[in-house]
Protein backbone atom coordinates (compact mmCIF):
# COMPACT_ATOMS: atom_id res chain seq x y z
CA UNK A 1 0.00 0.00 0.00
CA UNK A 2 1.34 3.38 -0.96
CA UNK A 3 1.43 6.32 1.43
CA UNK A 4 -1.70 7.89 -0.08
CA UNK A 5 -3.64 4.61 0.15
CA UNK A 6 -2.52 4.17 3.75
CA UNK A 7 -3.69 7.70 4.52
CA UNK A 8 -7.09 6.95 2.98
CA UNK A 9 -7.36 3.74 5.01
CA UNK A 10 -6.39 5.61 8.18
CA UNK A 11 -8.93 8.38 7.60
CA UNK A 12 -11.60 5.77 6.82
CA UNK A 13 -10.99 4.01 10.11
CA UNK A 14 -10.90 7.26 12.09
CA UNK A 15 -14.14 8.50 10.50
CA UNK A 16 -15.76 5.15 11.31
CA UNK A 17 -14.61 5.34 14.92
CA UNK A 18 -15.71 8.95 15.39
CA UNK A 19 -19.03 8.22 13.70
CA UNK A 20 -19.52 5.33 16.12
CA UNK A 21 -19.16 7.31 19.33
CA UNK A 22 -21.06 10.33 18.04
CA UNK A 23 -23.92 8.14 16.79
CA UNK A 24 -24.37 6.70 20.28
CA UNK A 25 -23.69 10.01 22.08
CA UNK A 26 -26.31 9.16 24.70
CA UNK A 27 -24.02 6.34 25.82
CA UNK A 28 -20.65 7.92 25.15
CA UNK A 29 -20.74 11.70 25.62
CA UNK A 30 -23.68 12.45 27.90
CA UNK A 31 -22.99 10.08 30.83
CA UNK A 32 -19.46 11.37 31.57
CA UNK A 33 -20.75 14.94 31.35
CA UNK A 34 -23.47 14.20 33.90
CA UNK A 35 -21.15 12.24 36.19
CA UNK A 36 -18.48 14.93 36.25
CA UNK A 37 -21.12 17.67 36.66
CA UNK A 38 -22.32 15.80 39.76
CA UNK A 39 -18.73 15.72 41.06
CA UNK A 40 -18.56 19.47 40.52
CA UNK A 41 -21.81 20.01 42.41
CA UNK A 42 -21.03 17.65 45.31
CA UNK A 43 -17.29 18.08 45.81
CA UNK A 44 -16.99 21.59 44.51
CA UNK A 45 -20.11 23.39 45.62
CA UNK A 46 -21.52 21.38 48.55
CA UNK A 47 -18.49 19.80 50.26
CA UNK A 48 -15.73 21.97 48.81
CA UNK A 49 -16.34 25.11 50.92
CA UNK A 50 -16.12 23.01 54.11
CA UNK A 51 -12.77 21.56 53.01
CA UNK A 52 -11.30 25.00 52.47
CA UNK A 53 -7.99 25.59 50.69
CA UNK A 54 -5.95 22.82 49.03
CA UNK A 55 -2.38 23.70 48.05
CA UNK A 56 -3.33 27.37 48.15
CA UNK A 57 -6.45 27.11 45.96
CA UNK A 58 -10.08 26.72 46.82
CA UNK A 59 -11.18 23.09 46.54
CA UNK A 60 -13.22 23.60 43.37
CA UNK A 61 -10.24 25.08 41.52
CA UNK A 62 -8.03 22.27 42.83
CA UNK A 63 -10.35 19.42 41.88
CA UNK A 64 -11.32 20.57 38.35
CA UNK A 65 -8.10 19.50 36.53
CA UNK A 66 -8.23 16.08 38.21
CA UNK A 67 -11.85 15.56 37.24
CA UNK A 68 -11.17 16.56 33.65
CA UNK A 69 -8.32 14.06 33.61
CA UNK A 70 -10.55 11.38 35.16
CA UNK A 71 -13.05 11.85 32.31
CA UNK A 72 -10.32 11.79 29.65
CA UNK A 73 -8.73 8.62 31.04
CA UNK A 74 -11.94 6.61 31.38
CA UNK A 75 -13.33 7.68 28.01
CA UNK A 76 -10.15 7.16 26.01
CA UNK A 77 -9.79 3.68 27.48
CA UNK A 78 -13.49 2.88 27.26
CA UNK A 79 -13.81 3.93 23.65
CA UNK A 80 -11.05 1.72 22.31
CA UNK A 81 -11.73 -1.28 24.50
CA UNK A 82 -15.43 -1.36 23.64
CA UNK A 83 -15.02 -0.57 19.95
CA UNK A 84 -12.17 -2.98 19.28
CA UNK A 85 -13.70 -5.78 21.34
CA UNK A 86 -17.09 -5.12 19.73
CA UNK A 87 -15.48 -5.48 16.31
CA UNK A 88 -13.73 -8.64 17.42
CA UNK A 89 -16.85 -10.13 19.00
CA UNK A 90 -19.06 -9.43 15.97
CA UNK A 91 -16.37 -10.61 13.58
CA UNK A 92 -16.13 -7.37 11.62
CA UNK A 93 -12.53 -6.89 12.70
CA UNK A 94 -11.99 -9.31 9.80
CA UNK A 95 -12.92 -6.49 7.41
CA UNK A 96 -9.70 -4.79 8.49
CA UNK A 97 -7.57 -7.90 8.85
CA UNK A 98 -8.25 -9.16 5.31
CA UNK A 99 -7.53 -5.74 3.81
CA UNK A 100 -4.00 -4.66 2.85
CA UNK A 101 -3.99 -2.10 5.69
CA UNK A 102 -0.75 -2.43 7.67
CA UNK A 103 -1.10 -3.21 11.37
CA UNK A 104 0.17 0.20 12.42
CA UNK A 105 -2.64 1.89 10.47
CA UNK A 106 -5.20 -0.25 12.31
CA UNK A 107 -3.49 0.67 15.57
CA UNK A 108 -3.34 4.39 14.73
CA UNK A 109 -6.97 4.38 13.58
CA UNK A 110 -8.33 3.00 16.84
CA UNK A 111 -5.89 5.13 18.81
CA UNK A 112 -7.09 8.30 17.11
CA UNK A 113 -10.70 7.30 17.75
CA UNK A 114 -9.95 6.90 21.45
CA UNK A 115 -8.11 10.20 21.63
CA UNK A 116 -10.94 11.93 19.75
CA UNK A 117 -13.50 10.73 22.29
CA UNK A 118 -11.23 11.39 25.27
CA UNK A 119 -10.59 14.95 24.14
CA UNK A 120 -14.22 15.57 23.16
CA UNK A 121 -15.35 14.54 26.63
CA UNK A 122 -12.46 16.59 28.11
CA UNK A 123 -13.67 19.69 26.30
CA UNK A 124 -17.30 19.09 27.35
CA UNK A 125 -16.28 18.66 30.99
CA UNK A 126 -14.02 21.72 30.85
CA UNK A 127 -16.89 23.82 29.49
CA UNK A 128 -19.17 22.47 32.24
CA UNK A 129 -16.61 23.40 34.88
CA UNK A 130 -16.90 27.03 33.80
CA UNK A 131 -20.35 27.06 35.41
CA UNK A 132 -18.70 26.34 38.76
CA UNK A 133 -15.35 28.14 38.72
CA UNK A 134 -13.07 30.36 36.67
CA UNK A 135 -10.29 28.61 34.82
CA UNK A 136 -6.93 30.24 34.26
CA UNK A 137 -4.54 28.01 32.40
CA UNK A 138 -1.03 28.80 33.59
CA UNK A 139 0.89 26.62 31.13
CA UNK A 140 -1.25 25.89 28.04
CA UNK A 141 1.42 23.85 26.27
CA UNK A 142 1.89 21.57 29.28
CA UNK A 143 -1.89 21.22 29.69
CA UNK A 144 -2.49 20.27 26.06
CA UNK A 145 0.49 17.94 25.74
CA UNK A 146 -0.28 16.11 28.99
CA UNK A 147 -3.92 15.56 28.12
CA UNK A 148 -3.05 14.29 24.64
CA UNK A 149 -0.30 11.97 25.90
CA UNK A 150 -2.60 10.63 28.63
CA UNK A 151 -5.38 10.05 26.14
CA UNK A 152 -2.98 8.20 23.82
CA UNK A 153 -1.67 6.10 26.68
CA UNK A 154 -5.10 4.95 27.84
CA UNK A 155 -6.34 4.39 24.31
CA UNK A 156 -3.39 2.04 23.82
CA UNK A 157 -4.15 0.35 27.12
CA UNK A 158 -7.75 -0.09 25.97
CA UNK A 159 -6.58 -1.72 22.75
CA UNK A 160 -4.32 -4.17 24.59
CA UNK A 161 -7.16 -5.02 26.96
CA UNK A 162 -9.51 -5.58 24.01
CA UNK A 163 -7.04 -7.86 22.23
CA UNK A 164 -6.67 -10.06 25.30
CA UNK A 165 -10.38 -9.98 26.19
CA UNK A 166 -12.32 -13.09 25.33
CA UNK A 167 -15.70 -12.03 26.70
CA UNK A 168 -17.48 -8.92 27.92
CA UNK A 169 -16.41 -9.55 31.53
CA UNK A 170 -12.80 -9.19 30.45
CA UNK A 171 -13.33 -5.66 29.21
CA UNK A 172 -14.82 -4.48 32.49
CA UNK A 173 -12.26 -6.05 34.84
CA UNK A 174 -9.42 -3.62 34.08
CA UNK A 175 -11.54 -0.44 34.29
CA UNK A 176 -13.18 -1.60 37.53
CA UNK A 177 -10.30 -3.15 39.40
CA UNK A 178 -7.30 -1.29 38.02
CA UNK A 179 -8.20 1.95 36.30
CA UNK A 180 -10.71 3.34 38.79
CA UNK A 181 -8.60 2.70 41.93
CA UNK A 182 -5.47 4.09 40.28
CA UNK A 183 -7.34 7.20 39.14
CA UNK A 184 -9.13 7.84 42.45
CA UNK A 185 -5.88 7.30 44.35
CA UNK A 186 -3.94 9.35 41.81
CA UNK A 187 -4.48 12.69 43.48
CA UNK A 188 -7.68 13.70 41.69
CA UNK A 189 -9.38 14.75 44.94
CA UNK A 190 -6.44 15.50 47.22
CA UNK A 191 -2.87 16.67 47.35
CA UNK A 192 -0.29 13.98 47.96
CA UNK A 193 1.22 16.20 50.65
CA UNK A 194 -1.78 15.33 52.88
CA UNK A 195 -0.70 11.69 53.03
CA UNK A 196 1.70 10.18 55.58
CA UNK A 197 5.22 9.77 54.24
CA UNK A 198 4.85 6.00 53.67
CA UNK A 199 1.70 6.41 51.55
CA UNK A 200 3.34 9.25 49.65
CA UNK A 201 6.01 6.75 48.63
CA UNK A 202 3.39 4.19 47.65
CA UNK A 203 1.48 6.81 45.66
CA UNK A 204 4.59 7.55 43.62
CA UNK A 205 4.26 4.06 42.16
CA UNK A 206 0.92 5.08 40.66
CA UNK A 207 1.44 6.39 37.09
CA UNK A 208 -1.89 8.22 37.11
CA UNK A 209 -0.56 10.47 39.90
CA UNK A 210 2.00 11.90 37.47
CA UNK A 211 -0.58 12.58 34.79
CA UNK A 212 -3.03 14.27 37.14
CA UNK A 213 -0.33 16.37 38.74
CA UNK A 214 1.21 17.39 35.45
CA UNK A 215 -2.21 18.38 34.16
CA UNK A 216 -2.94 20.31 37.35
CA UNK A 217 0.40 22.04 36.95
CA UNK A 218 -0.70 23.17 33.50
CA UNK A 219 -3.86 24.71 34.98
CA UNK A 220 -2.78 25.98 38.38
CA UNK A 221 1.03 26.00 38.25
CA UNK A 222 1.30 23.62 41.24
CA UNK A 223 2.35 19.97 41.38
CA UNK A 224 3.32 17.34 43.95
CA UNK A 225 5.85 15.83 41.54
CA UNK A 226 8.55 16.87 39.10
CA UNK A 227 6.92 17.78 35.75
CA UNK A 228 9.83 16.60 33.62
CA UNK A 229 9.61 13.19 35.31
CA UNK A 230 5.89 13.08 34.52
CA UNK A 231 6.60 13.70 30.84
CA UNK A 232 9.35 11.11 30.80
CA UNK A 233 7.06 8.50 32.34
CA UNK A 234 4.17 9.32 30.05
CA UNK A 235 6.32 9.18 26.92
CA UNK A 236 7.97 5.96 28.08
CA UNK A 237 4.63 4.25 28.75
CA UNK A 238 3.22 5.44 25.42
CA UNK A 239 6.18 4.08 23.45
CA UNK A 240 6.19 0.79 25.36
CA UNK A 241 2.45 0.22 24.94
CA UNK A 242 2.52 1.25 21.28
CA UNK A 243 5.25 -1.29 20.53
CA UNK A 244 3.47 -3.97 22.56
CA UNK A 245 0.09 -3.35 20.87
CA UNK A 246 1.76 -3.46 17.47
CA UNK A 247 3.43 -6.72 18.41
CA UNK A 248 0.07 -8.20 19.42
CA UNK A 249 -1.50 -7.15 16.12
CA UNK A 250 1.46 -8.51 14.16
CA UNK A 251 1.36 -11.88 15.88
CA UNK A 252 -2.42 -11.96 15.60
CA UNK A 253 -2.93 -12.69 19.28
CA UNK A 254 -6.60 -13.68 19.73
CA UNK A 255 -7.31 -12.30 16.25
CA UNK A 256 -5.94 -14.85 13.82
CA UNK A 257 -6.24 -18.62 14.31
CA UNK B 1 2.66 -9.71 -14.72
CA UNK B 2 2.80 -12.62 -17.13
CA UNK B 3 -0.41 -14.41 -18.08
CA UNK B 4 1.33 -17.66 -17.17
CA UNK B 5 1.40 -16.73 -13.51
CA UNK B 6 -1.31 -18.67 -11.69
CA UNK B 7 -4.02 -16.76 -9.91
CA UNK B 8 -3.36 -18.97 -6.92
CA UNK B 9 -0.31 -21.10 -6.28
CA UNK B 10 -0.28 -23.25 -3.14
CA UNK B 11 2.57 -25.59 -2.25
CA UNK B 12 2.92 -27.95 0.73
CA UNK B 13 0.54 -25.97 2.90
CA UNK B 14 0.21 -27.25 6.44
CA UNK B 15 -1.78 -26.06 9.41
CA UNK B 16 -1.95 -27.48 12.89
CA UNK B 17 -4.28 -25.62 15.26
CA UNK B 18 -3.36 -24.95 18.87
CA UNK B 19 -5.54 -27.84 20.02
CA UNK B 20 -3.37 -30.19 17.94
CA UNK B 21 -5.86 -30.67 15.11
CA UNK B 22 -4.00 -31.10 11.83
CA UNK B 23 -6.25 -29.28 9.38
CA UNK B 24 -3.95 -29.27 6.34
CA UNK B 25 -1.35 -31.93 5.57
CA UNK B 26 0.73 -30.54 2.74
CA UNK B 27 -1.88 -29.17 0.36
CA UNK B 28 -0.70 -28.18 -3.12
CA UNK B 29 -2.71 -26.90 -6.05
CA UNK B 30 -2.84 -24.13 -8.63
CA UNK B 31 -5.71 -22.08 -9.98
CA UNK B 32 -5.28 -20.48 -13.38
CA UNK B 33 -6.35 -16.90 -14.09
CA UNK B 34 -9.98 -16.67 -15.18
CA UNK B 35 -10.83 -20.10 -13.82
CA UNK B 36 -13.95 -20.97 -11.86
CA UNK B 37 -13.02 -23.59 -9.30
CA UNK B 38 -15.02 -25.44 -6.69
CA UNK B 39 -13.27 -26.52 -3.53
CA UNK B 40 -15.32 -29.34 -2.13
CA UNK B 41 -15.01 -31.41 0.98
CA UNK B 42 -16.95 -32.64 3.96
CA UNK B 43 -17.22 -30.52 7.11
CA UNK B 44 -13.84 -30.17 8.78
CA UNK B 45 -11.95 -31.21 5.63
CA UNK B 46 -9.84 -28.03 5.56
CA UNK B 47 -11.70 -25.80 3.06
CA UNK B 48 -12.21 -22.88 5.41
CA UNK B 49 -8.66 -23.24 6.74
CA UNK B 50 -7.30 -22.79 3.22
CA UNK B 51 -9.50 -19.72 2.70
CA UNK B 52 -8.50 -18.38 6.11
CA UNK B 53 -4.81 -18.68 5.19
CA UNK B 54 -5.35 -16.99 1.83
CA UNK B 55 -6.95 -13.96 3.46
CA UNK B 56 -4.55 -14.01 6.45
CA UNK B 57 -7.12 -14.83 9.13
CA UNK B 58 -5.38 -18.13 9.76
CA UNK B 59 -1.62 -18.50 10.22
CA UNK B 60 -0.10 -21.36 8.28
CA UNK B 61 2.55 -23.57 9.83
CA UNK B 62 4.48 -24.10 6.63
CA UNK B 63 4.14 -23.95 2.89
CA UNK B 64 4.01 -21.32 0.24
CA UNK B 65 1.07 -19.29 -1.07
CA UNK B 66 1.20 -16.87 -3.99
CA UNK B 67 -1.64 -14.76 -5.33
CA UNK B 68 -0.93 -13.73 -8.93
CA UNK B 69 2.77 -14.24 -8.21
CA UNK B 70 2.78 -12.24 -4.95
CA UNK B 71 3.84 -14.23 -1.93
CA UNK B 72 1.43 -13.67 0.97
CA UNK B 73 4.33 -13.47 3.43
CA UNK B 74 6.72 -11.16 1.63
CA UNK B 75 4.25 -9.11 -0.48
CA UNK B 76 1.14 -9.33 1.67
CA UNK B 77 -0.18 -5.91 0.66
CA UNK B 78 -0.09 -6.62 -3.08
CA UNK B 79 -1.42 -10.13 -2.54
CA UNK B 80 -4.33 -8.92 -0.42
CA UNK B 81 -5.33 -6.28 -2.96
CA UNK B 82 -5.97 -9.06 -5.45
CA UNK B 83 -8.27 -11.04 -3.16
CA UNK B 84 -11.91 -10.50 -2.29
CA UNK B 85 -13.39 -12.77 0.34
CA UNK B 86 -17.01 -13.64 1.04
CA UNK B 87 -16.94 -15.54 4.33
CA UNK B 88 -19.46 -18.07 5.50
CA UNK B 89 -20.65 -16.04 8.50
CA UNK B 90 -22.05 -12.52 8.33
CA UNK B 91 -19.18 -10.44 9.66
CA UNK B 92 -20.21 -6.86 9.00
CA UNK B 93 -21.38 -4.37 11.59
CA UNK B 94 -25.11 -5.01 11.81
CA UNK B 95 -25.75 -1.47 13.03
CA UNK B 96 -24.11 0.24 10.06
CA UNK B 97 -25.94 1.31 6.95
CA UNK B 98 -25.56 -0.89 3.88
CA UNK B 99 -23.90 1.85 1.82
CA UNK B 100 -21.48 2.76 4.62
CA UNK B 101 -20.35 -0.86 5.00
CA UNK B 102 -19.33 -1.07 1.35
CA UNK B 103 -17.76 2.40 1.19
CA UNK B 104 -15.81 1.80 4.40
CA UNK B 105 -14.41 -1.45 3.04
CA UNK B 106 -13.28 0.40 -0.09
CA UNK B 107 -11.52 2.88 2.17
CA UNK B 108 -9.62 0.08 3.91
CA UNK B 109 -8.21 -0.81 0.49
CA UNK B 110 -7.12 2.78 -0.04
CA UNK B 111 -9.64 3.64 -2.73
CA UNK B 112 -10.25 7.39 -3.09
CA UNK B 113 -13.63 8.55 -1.79
CA UNK B 114 -15.08 9.35 -5.21
CA UNK B 115 -14.16 5.94 -6.60
CA UNK B 116 -15.45 4.22 -3.46
CA UNK B 117 -18.85 5.89 -3.84
CA UNK B 118 -18.99 4.98 -7.53
CA UNK B 119 -18.04 1.34 -6.93
CA UNK B 120 -20.41 0.99 -3.97
CA UNK B 121 -23.30 2.21 -6.10
CA UNK B 122 -22.26 -0.04 -9.00
CA UNK B 123 -22.16 -3.25 -6.98
CA UNK B 124 -25.15 -2.48 -4.79
CA UNK B 125 -27.18 -1.87 -7.95
CA UNK B 126 -25.87 -5.04 -9.62
CA UNK B 127 -26.76 -7.09 -6.57
CA UNK B 128 -30.18 -5.51 -6.15
CA UNK B 129 -29.43 -3.70 -2.90
CA UNK B 130 -29.42 -0.08 -4.06
CA UNK B 131 -32.91 0.57 -2.67
CA UNK B 132 -31.71 -0.70 0.71
CA UNK B 133 -28.54 1.41 0.82
CA UNK B 134 -29.70 3.60 3.71
CA UNK B 135 -31.05 0.68 5.76
CA UNK B 136 -29.15 -0.71 8.71
CA UNK B 137 -27.63 -4.08 7.83
CA UNK B 138 -29.47 -5.86 10.63
CA UNK B 139 -32.82 -5.13 8.93
CA UNK B 140 -31.86 -7.05 5.76
CA UNK B 141 -33.04 -10.56 5.01
CA UNK B 142 -30.55 -13.43 5.00
CA UNK B 143 -30.26 -13.38 1.22
CA UNK B 144 -29.71 -9.63 1.16
CA UNK B 145 -27.00 -9.92 3.80
CA UNK B 146 -25.30 -12.54 1.65
CA UNK B 147 -25.43 -10.20 -1.35
CA UNK B 148 -24.12 -7.34 0.77
CA UNK B 149 -21.07 -9.44 1.61
CA UNK B 150 -20.49 -10.09 -2.09
CA UNK B 151 -20.78 -6.35 -2.88
CA UNK B 152 -18.32 -5.61 -0.08
CA UNK B 153 -15.86 -8.21 -1.36
CA UNK B 154 -16.03 -6.82 -4.89
CA UNK B 155 -15.75 -3.12 -4.13
CA UNK B 156 -11.98 -3.07 -4.65
CA UNK B 157 -12.43 -5.19 -7.79
CA UNK B 158 -10.19 -8.12 -6.85
CA UNK B 159 -8.81 -10.41 -9.53
CA UNK B 160 -9.46 -13.43 -7.32
CA UNK B 161 -12.82 -13.80 -5.58
CA UNK B 162 -13.17 -16.45 -2.89
CA UNK B 163 -16.64 -17.42 -1.72
CA UNK B 164 -17.14 -19.68 1.26
CA UNK B 165 -20.56 -21.27 0.82
CA UNK B 166 -22.13 -18.17 -0.74
CA UNK B 167 -25.55 -19.72 -1.28
CA UNK B 168 -25.94 -21.44 2.08
CA UNK B 169 -29.40 -20.78 3.39
CA UNK B 170 -30.66 -18.74 0.45
CA UNK B 171 -33.78 -19.62 -1.51
CA UNK B 172 -33.64 -21.24 -4.94
CA UNK B 173 -34.55 -18.09 -6.85
CA UNK B 174 -31.82 -16.07 -5.21
CA UNK B 175 -29.36 -18.91 -5.60
CA UNK B 176 -29.99 -18.93 -9.35
CA UNK B 177 -29.58 -15.15 -9.58
CA UNK B 178 -26.31 -15.36 -7.64
CA UNK B 179 -25.11 -18.06 -10.05
CA UNK B 180 -25.86 -15.78 -12.97
CA UNK B 181 -24.04 -12.91 -11.30
CA UNK B 182 -20.97 -15.04 -10.52
CA UNK B 183 -20.89 -16.43 -14.05
CA UNK B 184 -21.04 -12.89 -15.39
CA UNK B 185 -18.12 -11.59 -13.33
CA UNK B 186 -16.15 -14.74 -14.16
CA UNK B 187 -16.80 -14.09 -17.85
CA UNK B 188 -15.41 -10.60 -17.28
CA UNK B 189 -12.14 -12.11 -16.09
CA UNK B 190 -12.44 -12.53 -12.33
CA UNK B 191 -11.03 -15.82 -11.11
CA UNK B 192 -13.45 -17.46 -8.69
CA UNK B 193 -12.92 -20.12 -6.03
CA UNK B 194 -16.02 -21.33 -4.32
CA UNK B 195 -16.77 -23.79 -1.59
CA UNK B 196 -20.22 -25.23 -1.43
CA UNK B 197 -22.24 -28.09 -0.09
CA UNK B 198 -24.58 -27.89 -3.07
CA UNK B 199 -22.79 -30.15 -5.51
CA UNK B 200 -25.26 -29.22 -8.21
CA UNK B 201 -23.88 -25.69 -7.82
CA UNK B 202 -20.31 -26.84 -8.36
CA UNK B 203 -21.33 -28.96 -11.36
CA UNK B 204 -23.25 -26.11 -12.97
CA UNK B 205 -20.79 -23.29 -12.35
CA UNK B 206 -17.27 -24.59 -12.11
CA UNK B 207 -14.87 -25.68 -14.82
CA UNK B 208 -12.52 -27.31 -12.31
CA UNK B 209 -13.09 -29.10 -9.06
CA UNK B 210 -10.72 -29.83 -6.19
CA UNK B 211 -11.87 -32.21 -3.50
CA UNK B 212 -10.22 -32.01 -0.11
CA UNK B 213 -10.70 -34.52 2.65
CA UNK B 214 -8.98 -34.56 6.04
CA UNK B 215 -6.48 -31.96 4.98
CA UNK B 216 -5.44 -33.68 1.76
CA UNK B 217 -6.44 -32.87 -1.83
CA UNK B 218 -7.89 -36.16 -3.06
CA UNK B 219 -8.93 -34.94 -6.51
CA UNK B 220 -8.10 -31.89 -8.60
CA UNK B 221 -9.31 -31.98 -12.17
CA UNK B 222 -11.84 -30.56 -14.61
CA UNK B 223 -15.51 -31.05 -13.87
CA UNK B 224 -15.87 -32.99 -17.13
CA UNK B 225 -13.04 -35.40 -16.31
CA UNK B 226 -14.36 -35.89 -12.84
CA UNK B 227 -17.83 -36.74 -14.06
CA UNK B 228 -16.40 -39.14 -16.63
CA UNK B 229 -15.10 -41.20 -13.71
CA UNK B 230 -18.66 -41.95 -12.75
CA UNK B 231 -19.17 -45.67 -13.52
CA UNK B 232 -22.71 -46.11 -12.33
CA UNK B 233 -25.78 -43.95 -12.18
CA UNK B 234 -29.09 -44.63 -10.53
CA UNK B 235 -32.20 -43.44 -12.38
CA UNK B 236 -35.73 -43.15 -11.12
CA UNK B 237 -38.43 -43.92 -13.69
CA UNK B 238 -42.08 -42.99 -13.32
CA UNK B 239 -44.25 -45.54 -15.12
CA UNK B 240 -47.77 -45.44 -16.49
CA UNK B 241 -48.54 -48.93 -15.25
CA UNK B 242 -48.59 -50.06 -11.69
CA UNK B 243 -45.80 -52.58 -11.07
CA UNK B 244 -45.85 -55.19 -8.35
CA UNK B 245 -42.27 -56.43 -8.93
CA UNK B 246 -39.16 -55.11 -10.58
CA UNK B 247 -39.23 -56.27 -14.24
CA UNK B 248 -36.62 -58.79 -15.24
CA UNK B 249 -34.20 -57.08 -17.63
CA UNK B 250 -30.93 -58.81 -18.35
CA UNK B 251 -27.91 -56.89 -17.07
CA UNK B 252 -29.93 -54.31 -15.14
CA UNK B 253 -30.84 -54.36 -11.50
CA UNK B 254 -33.14 -52.22 -9.43
CA UNK B 255 -36.18 -52.13 -7.21
CA UNK B 256 -39.73 -50.89 -7.09
CA UNK B 257 -39.98 -47.74 -5.02
CA UNK B 258 -43.76 -47.69 -5.10
CA UNK B 259 -46.26 -49.02 -7.61
CA UNK B 260 -45.61 -46.36 -10.25
CA UNK B 261 -41.95 -45.70 -9.63
CA UNK B 262 -38.86 -47.87 -10.12
CA UNK B 263 -35.18 -47.34 -9.41
CA UNK B 264 -32.67 -48.73 -11.94
CA UNK B 265 -28.87 -48.92 -11.74
CA UNK B 266 -27.15 -48.27 -15.07
CA UNK B 267 -23.46 -48.97 -15.61
CA UNK B 268 -21.41 -46.57 -17.74
CA UNK B 269 -21.05 -49.30 -20.40
CA UNK B 270 -24.78 -49.94 -20.58
CA UNK B 271 -27.15 -48.30 -23.02
CA UNK B 272 -30.28 -46.43 -22.00
CA UNK B 273 -31.83 -47.28 -25.37
CA UNK B 274 -31.58 -51.00 -24.63
CA UNK B 275 -33.20 -50.41 -21.29
CA UNK B 276 -36.17 -48.59 -22.85
CA UNK B 277 -36.56 -51.25 -25.52
CA UNK B 278 -36.64 -53.94 -22.85
CA UNK B 279 -39.21 -52.02 -20.84
CA UNK B 280 -41.39 -51.47 -23.93
CA UNK B 281 -41.29 -55.18 -24.73
CA UNK B 282 -42.81 -55.77 -21.30
CA UNK B 283 -45.49 -53.11 -21.98
CA UNK B 284 -44.04 -50.78 -19.42
CA UNK B 285 -44.37 -47.15 -20.50
CA UNK B 286 -42.01 -44.64 -18.92
CA UNK B 287 -43.53 -41.20 -18.26
CA UNK B 288 -40.45 -39.46 -16.88
CA UNK B 289 -36.91 -40.17 -15.78
CA UNK B 290 -34.46 -38.44 -13.47
CA UNK B 291 -31.14 -39.06 -11.68
CA UNK B 292 -31.65 -40.34 -8.17
CA UNK B 293 -28.78 -38.19 -6.87
CA UNK B 294 -26.67 -35.44 -8.34
CA UNK B 295 -23.94 -37.11 -10.36
CA UNK B 296 -21.19 -35.18 -8.66
CA UNK B 297 -22.65 -36.04 -5.29
CA UNK B 298 -22.22 -39.73 -5.98
CA UNK B 299 -18.58 -39.24 -6.96
CA UNK B 300 -17.95 -36.99 -4.00
CA UNK B 301 -19.31 -39.54 -1.57
CA UNK B 302 -17.34 -42.38 -3.14
CA UNK B 303 -14.10 -40.37 -3.06
CA UNK B 304 -14.39 -39.15 0.48
CA UNK B 305 -15.50 -42.62 1.61
CA UNK B 306 -12.47 -44.19 -0.06
CA UNK B 307 -10.15 -41.90 1.89
CA UNK B 308 -11.92 -43.07 5.03
CA UNK B 309 -11.08 -46.62 4.07
CA UNK B 310 -7.46 -45.77 3.34
CA UNK B 311 -6.89 -44.10 6.70
CA UNK B 312 -8.58 -46.25 9.30
CA UNK B 313 -6.08 -45.34 11.98
CA UNK B 314 -7.21 -41.69 12.15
Amino acid sequence: MGIREQWIAYVTLVVKEVRRFTRIWLQTLLPPAITIALYFVIFGTLIGPRIGQMSGFNYMEFVVPGLIMLAVITNSFGNVVSSFFGNKFAGNIEEMLVSPMPNYIILLGFLTGGVARGLTVGVIVTLLSLFFTDLNIQHPLVTVSVVILTSILFSLAGLVNAIYAENFDDISIIPTFVLTPLTYLGGVFYSMSLLPEFWQGVSKLNPVLYMVNAFRYGFLGISDIEISWAFTMLTGFVVALFVFALYLLKTGKNLRA
Amino acid sequence: MSDNVPALHIRDLTKIYNNGFEALKGVSFDVLPGDFVALLGPNGAGKSTIIGILCSLVRKNSGQVEIFGNNIDSHFSRAKKDIGVVPQEFNFNQFEKVFDIVVTQAGYYGLPRKLSLFRAEKYLRELGLWDKRQDRARTLSGGMKRRLMIARALVHEPRLLILDEPTAGVDIELRRSLWEFLTEINDQGTTIILTTHYLEEAESLCRNIAIIDRGVIVQNTTTRDLLSQLNREVFILDTQEKLADFPTIEGYSGRVVDGYCIEIEVEKSQSLNELFVALSEQDIHVLSMRNKANRLEELFISMTQSTDDQRPSQ
